[in-house]
């Protein structure tokens, strides 16, 4: 989509909300975040200390040797009082320090599976359970690979039976918006609202 | 460009712990940027015309992420900036309303 500069604020009086996709290398979340942002997807490199730690201070800035791990970061304004982040990253273990502040203030996940390589996803999905994050997994479609009965993929994937597990085109904007829509069901459906104090 | 985040736990900086990535920032235009150090001001000047996320402006401003949040958390504590959080159902902010507004403007899209 072309960048306007007029595009650039969101309305004044919005609030956020956060989305974390997840997942393997070349699995899709660059093309999903593009697919759904509004705005030119952003793509950035962070900073990681070699021991998996973020950067997350001018001193680690400075000196020691640090690895990098690209970020995508899409929005999409949904009305004039919300505005959906999307923010795309590897979900690995050793990417776990990112994750999981990246994971802190989300709303859920969505977790993008190639089916020629299911188990890669896994840390995505152990890292969003230690969390407590709702989330949805998203088999996405490749063309020629193989395709599963839904129950085969869960046992692969490990995944507990209360979460969504959905197929999806992340190049497609109404089928990535599909496992959006998914997910916030998901967590509407379960939402319980604290006893008033 | 080089982007970071801030992982918990807390210290040096007092409002850095609550920034997110998501968290929208809105100047107080009451608040002049005249005589903030260089990239305050540049903060300053891409925030006062509207309404950014914290990685739009790391973006736009071509700065690590680590090092805008730090610059933030100056310009809220000194009044120049208030932090909008997102909402997060898992930090206790619980509101139904929200929720089916967001799924219902998904639907509509
Ligand atoms: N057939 C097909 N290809 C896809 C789909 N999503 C992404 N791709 C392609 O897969 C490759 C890797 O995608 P990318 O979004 O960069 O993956 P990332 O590493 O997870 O960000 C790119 O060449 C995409 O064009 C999809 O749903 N179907
Ligand atoms: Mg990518």
């Amino acid at each position: 989509m072309p960048y306007k500069s007029s595009d650039r604020y969101v309305p004044p009086g919005a609030r956020s909300v956060k989305i974390v996709v997840l997942g393997p290398f070349a699995v899709g979340k660059t093309t999903f975040v593009g697919t759904v942002s509004e705005i030119r997807p952003m793509r950035t490199e962070e900073e990681m200390t070699q021991a998996g730690r973020l950067v997350d201070d001018l001193e680690d800035l400075r000196g020691k040797t640090t690895t990098t791990v690209a970020m995508d970061f899409g929005r999409l304004t949904l009305t004039d009082d919300i505005v959906l982040y999307l923010f795309g990253t590897p979900g690995q273990h050793r990417f776990r320090g990112m994750v999981r502040s990246l994971m802190e203030g989300a709303l859920g996940g969505l977790v993008l599976v190639d089916t020629r390589r299911i188990a890669d996803s896994s840390d995505a999905i152990d890292l969003l359970e230690e969390a407590g994050l709702p989330y949805t997994v998203a088999i996405n479609h490749f063309d020629g690979a193989p395709r599963y009965a839904e129950s085969d993929l869960r046992d692969s994937l490990s995944m507990p039976d209360h979460r969504p597990l959905v197929g999806l085109d992340a190049r497609m904007f109404s089928s990535a918006k599909q496992g959006l829509i998914v997910l916030v069901s998901d967590i509407l459906a379960h939402f319980r609202p604290e006893p008033a104090r | 460009m080089i982007r970071s985040h801030t992982a918990t736990g807390g210290d040096a900086i007092p409002s850095r712990g609550s920034l997110d990535d998501a968290t929208l920032l809105v100047a107080e235009t009451g608040a002049p940027p005249a005589g903030l150090p260089a990239q305050a001001h540049r903060v300053m000047d891409l925030c006062l015309p509207g309404v950014l996320s914290v990685s739009e402006v790391a973006y736009h401003l071509q700065l690590p992420g680590a090092v805008v949040k730090v610059i933030v958390s100056k310009l809220i504590d000194s009044g120049h900036l208030i932090a909008r959080a997102p909402y997060a159902p898992l930090a206790g902010q619980h509101d139904e309303n929200f929720l089916r507004q967001v799924l219902d403007a998904l639907q509509k899209l």
